[in-house]
């Protein structure tokens, strides 16, 4: 039995070490680039918008890969984050020019970021435990679909005119604090210390580590077993409802802070942008890095955002290859090959870019060979 | 009283004809396959783009509705064939995301062909005209939808009651596996399944924008998203739910837009609340109440998980 | 077959971009305009009039030496959520003076990207206060809404003798609602009576909202709207055979939206910047450009209707030229303090920029209205406030 044990155990605390010591690396990249690299390149656009769809797609994942309930709500859960946030974050003295039609709004006082962003995942699980008790008694297709309506629904609510002074009726939202805001400037204004990317990675990486013990707890273990077989999952002792409902809330909470990370990161947020788009968007995500992946999530929102935002840019405009002028660029056609590559991944690489694996299992892998060989 | 509502409801009316003709697609289809095709109202877009270019090549107006037609029907079935077959041993999960890459691919590609201007509907002569119905100036169109719905419905209902391949059909929706094994060419029913989906949803498109002349990449979506609600909401796999389904869609979400005015009127407000914020989102909320307090839609049947 | 695949897939994501090679130093400018999306029409004819003044007009000398100027494009989508990495695209292409945006909620929501990295831009249409109040790096050359919303207000009460206006506005767009409500305050001022109402994002039924307008006996129909729904709106107010006034703003001048007028016995009023026949000169220039592009008439709808947009952008792009001289210089910080004192007189009129603010000095405004037998507008007056 000990044997068994200690064999088993060796490898997996080898790849834990080496895919924790890449994740360090990775933030001290992140760290080293910023402090070097120009603040205007397309990079840290790049990784502060892919940090904060990492978050939510991971969030998603723990609803669609990990507990199997097909959910299509989350940019209404983002929008409630991200209006939460903003909400409460405004400075006081910014208030009359932002809540112009509505002589300053109702909320008269501003939160520092992080009890913000706390309450904007919190308010985010509450519309979700609340929607969650007859939603999620619901199948499959029809659960997917109601989670859709709702999301259109918290849309309308955020926008309707009686109710600006708090949400600033369907008006933008904006002057709240910035991811940039992070950046550290001395006396004259200009920057020392650069910040604005390496905090939405804490963020996103605090969240995903705690999202990542949920799953590798008991209860993680349960909400496997009710995707694998609800009925025998049940039959287990498992308590369906009250596990589902867990998992939303749970999800719905990251979702939230994944929204006021978006907010943080657009500086302007406007309930208009949360569509069943940008749920579509983040459920492409997921697929093209695995359902039921955590690492997969992270790895392809970064692809994600950096293909459509960055890489493809160049196939908006024309372009000349010595005298010859490459047929077919104009605007538009970025979104073209970006829904072309898409489709082949959805169609011939189904299982994504890791299937159900994570990090370590990259590492363990060899070596579970070698030793193999070795026997 | 009637003559506040009356306007309301004739617009409703025909909305929800057009929903009808795009909601039958989507509850076929998912009769057959279980699938949510994401990609139908987009379908009924790109119907509409092709009928703009045919236009504006200068065909005969009968042609260019012809091959709107024709086309729109390959489409659908390309859609199937290069999509979705190859997904059909996947999870349920892979195709519906399938459907979803389609949707971001039509509207993409029309997004990159029309430059993301907005495409003027060429006019369909006789059903652009105007008409006054009870003092209610309208289009004729207005009047033209419901009873060609009706049309289509009732001989739709008879090709599946009364004909082979109906009968496939029926029998595939009712058990998928055991219908293969009784020598059934699932592909075909298949194929015939979004070839009159796409057809109707062409239809749906001309009645549509002539109603509403402007077509964009995103136009579909909407009306796609009502249509399957409206699917849902009648019992989805349920053809006379669906287009009893999006009749009441149609009028609910127009009497919702009027209704300040109703209650102006007739003196129970003093103020405009602004309701009609909220004319997409009662679409929703009727879904969820609908799907709450009974699960398989008005018309569905009742399915039970075998262990 | 899926190695292949997953090859072709890394070659295209790799794919470099290609460097242009030229001898002249290049300096920038970005141009921050939607080219799709709702809007994508309007910003279009905008970019035309840039692209034709960079015809006519491809160096500018800035301290001593000869440049070429390059315009560089990125498209905001008409969207909130899309103009921060459009804004971003820019900055990253170091330009060093930005041109945009047609819509103003797409402005306010790339302005603090521009502010950030110091870059100053100079709005062309967008005409909501909100862009400029408060900042120092954006400026614009077209009137505002309290303005527009004043004029328009005024000439429907006095000269339409209206008493009942209906406004219709979509959700969520900064520019319609902003105007609606500087038109709903100065026309209740005036006596008259304000119904507002609002439509979510993606309408294409506006029937009912037009039955609302003739329940409520409506004398006009004011719906400073995005072009893909205002041209929906005529034909359907068409159809109903409305005969109030519709009322529209500068998005409204528009050759799409000139196009769906044809035809109907509808009454369209709209206020604008520019009137065709201000200046021959570019007129007859821009036509003749128009005519010679193919790509460039498909981009004006098709006809070569000269569109106030076009005059507008057209005159940005001389304000830009005049910055980058006035500095000296292509860095934008210095480009953004040359613009304060910048003073141009373009076809759509004189230029100066108010201190504090950024906003031109503008207190004239045009209105037209549709000819729907020939396709044109018809000037019918030019409009001031006191």
């Amino acid at each position: 039995m000990t044997k068994i044990n200690s064999r088993a155990r060796k490898p997996i605390k080898w790849s834990t070490i080496i895919s924790a010591l890449i994740i360090l690396l990775v933030y001290a990249a992140v760290f080293i680039a910023e402090q070097t690299l120009p603040a205007t390149s397309m990079l840290f656009t790049v990784l502060k918008k892919g940090a904060t769809y990492a978050l939510v797609a991971v969030s998603m994942n723990l609803l669609n890969g990990f507990t199997g309930l097909f959910s299509l709500g989350q940019a209404g859960f983002m929008l409630i984050g991200a209006y939460s946030y903003a909400i409460l974050t405004i400075p006081v003295a910014d208030r009359i020019n932002v809540y112009q039609y509505y002589n300053g709004g109702l909320v008269q006082f501003a939160m520092p970021v992080v009890p913000a962003l706390i309450v904007a995942g919190l308010m985010a699980a509450l519309f979700a435990f609340l929607i969650g008790l007859p939603v999620l008694r619901l199948k499959s297709d029809y659960l997917a679909i109601a989670t859709l309506g709702f999301a259109e629904i918290v849309r309308a609510i955020f926008q309707w005119n009686k109710l600006g002074a708090l949400t600033n009726g369907s008006n933008i939202l904006r002057e709240f604090p910035t991811f940039n805001d992070f950046n550290i400037r001395n006396a004259e204004g200009e920057v020392t210390l650069y910040l604005s990317t390496l905090v939405p990675f804490l963020i996103a990486g605090v969240c995903i580590a705690l999202i990542v013990l949920l799953i590798n707890s008991t209860y993680g273990r349960s909400l496997r077993a009710i995707k694998d077989d609800e009925i025998a999952a049940e039959a287990m002792g498992i308590n369906l409802f009250h596990h589902k409902q867990l998992s939303f809330c749970i999800s719905s909470f990251f979702a939230g802070i994944g929204g006021a990370m978006l907010a943080m990161y657009q500086s302007t947020i406007q309930a208009k942008a949360f569509t069943s788009a940008m749920t579509y968007e983040i459920l492409l995500i997921v697929v093209i890095g695995g359902i039921g992946s955590v690492t997969g999530s992270c790895i392809s929102s970064f692809l994600f955002v950096a293909a459509s935002e960055w890489w493809l840019r160049f196939l908006d405009q024309k372009q000349m290859i010595g005298s010859f002028e490459v047929p077919l660029l104009r605007n538009g056609f970025r979104l073209v090959v970006f829904s072309v590559i898409i489709m082949i991944v959805v169609l011939f690489f189904r299982q994504g870019i890791m299937g159900t694996r994570e990090l370590p299992d990259l590492f363990r892998r060899k070596k579970t060979l070698k030793q193999e060989v070795k026997a | 009283m009637f003559k506040t509502v009356f306007p309301y409801l004739l617009t409703g009316i025909s909305v929800g004809g057009q929903y009808a003709l795009i909601a039958i697609g989507y509850t076929m289809v998912y009769g057959i396959l279980r699938l949510i095709n994401f990609a139908h109202g987009d379908v009924f877009m790109v119907a509409g783009i092709v009928m703009v270019y045919l236009n504006a090549s200068g065909m005969p107006l009968w042609l260019s509705i012809l091959l709107t037609l024709l086309i729109t029907v390959i489409i659908g079935f390309a859609i199937e064939r290069v999509a979705y077959k190859p997904l059909r041993s996947a999870p349920r999960m892979s195709i519906m995301i399938s459907a979803i890459g389609v949707s971001y691919t039509l509207q993409n590609l029309v997004l990159y062909i029309t430059g993301g201007l907005n495409q003027f509907y060429p006019k369909i002569p006789f059903i652009s005209n105007t008409v006054s119905i009870f003092g209610v100036n309208t289009k004729m169109v207005t009047l033209v939808t419901p009873v060609l719905t009706a049309i289509l419905v009732v001989a739709l209902v008879q090709l599946i009651n009364h004909t082979k391949i109906g009968m496939a059909m029926r029998a595939v929706s009712k058990d998928f596996e055991t219908s293969q094994l009784m020598g059934i060419k699932i592909n075909s029913v298949i194929s015939t399944t979004f070839i009159i989906g796409s057809f109707l949803a062409a239809v749906g498109s001309m009645l549509y924008f002539t109603n509403y002349n402007t077509v964009i990449q995103t136009s579909g979506s909407m009306p796609g998203l009502k249509a399957f609600v409206a699917a849902v909401f009648g019992g989805i796999g349920s053809i006379p739910g669906a287009v009893i389904g999006a009749f009441i869609i149609g009028i609910c979400e127009n009497i919702i837009k009027g209704l300040d005015i109703i209650l102006f009127k007739s003196g129970i407000t003093k103020q405009n609340l602004g309701l009609a914020t909220f004319s997409d989102a009662f679409t929703f909320a009727l879904l969820i109440v609908i799907l709450v307090v009974k699960p398989t839609g008005l018309f569905g049947e009742k399915t039970t998980d075998k262990v | 077959m899926k190695k292949i695949l997953a090859i072709l897939l890394v070659l295209m994501m790799v794919l470099p971009t290609v460097a242009l090679a030229d001898d002249m130093p290049v300096v920038k400018i970005g141009v921050f305009e939607p080219a799709s999306g709702d809007n994508g029409a309007g910003g279009k004819q905008e970019m035309l009039g840039m692209q034709y003044a960079n015809l006519e007009t491809p160096t500018v000398v800035i301290g001593g030496t000869e440049y070429k100027v390059q315009l560089v494009y990125a498209d905001n989508g008409s969207a909130t959520d899309k103009a921060p990495s459009a804004a971003s695209e820019l900055v990253n292409q170091q330009v060093s003076v930005v041109l945009g945006s047609y819509g103003s909620g797409v402005s306010i929501a790339g302005s603090p990207i521009f502010e950030q990295a110091g870059i100053p831009a100079i709005g062309v249409t967008c005409t909501n206060p909100q862009v400029t109040l408060g900042n120092d790096h954006y400026f614009r050359i077209c009137f505002l809404d309290p303005f527009q919303g004043t004029i328009l207000a005024n000439y429907a009460y006095n000269t339409l003798n209206v008493q009942v206006a209906y406004c219709l506005a979509e959700l969520g767009n900064d520019y319609d609602v902003g105007l609606v409500h500087n038109f709903k305050q100065a026309f209740e001022a005036l006596g008259g009576m304000v119904i507002d109402e609002t439509f979510p994002t993606g309408t294409s039924d506006f029937t009912s909202y037009i039955n609302n307008a003739i329940g409520y006996g409506a004398g006009v129909f004011f719906a400073p709207c995005s072009i893909a729904y205002t041209t929906l709106m005529i034909d359907q107010a068409a159809g109903l055979g409305v005969d109030f006034t519709l009322l529209g703003s500068d998005t409204w001048d528009n050759n799409k939206v000139l196009e769906s007028t044809v035809g109907t016995n509808l009454n369209v009023m709209i206020s604008t910047f520019y009137q065709e026949g201000g200046n021959k000169e570019f007129d007859e220039g821009f036509k003749a450009w128009l005519n010679s592009d193919a790509e460039a008439l498909t981009n004006n709808g098709g006809n070569d209707i000269v569109a106030a947009m076009s005059a507008m952008g057209y005159d940005a792009y001389y304000v830009a030229l005049e910055a980058l001289k006035a500095a000296g210089t292509t860095d934008s910080k210095a480009v953004n303090a040359a613009l304060w004192n910048v003073v141009y007189e373009g076809v759509s009129g004189k230029i100066a920029f108010l201190p504090e603010t950024g906003d031109a000095d503008r207190n004239e405004a045009y209105i037209k209205k549709a000819n729907t037998e020939n396709e044109s507008w018809d000037f019918v007056a030019v409009a001031t406030v006191d």
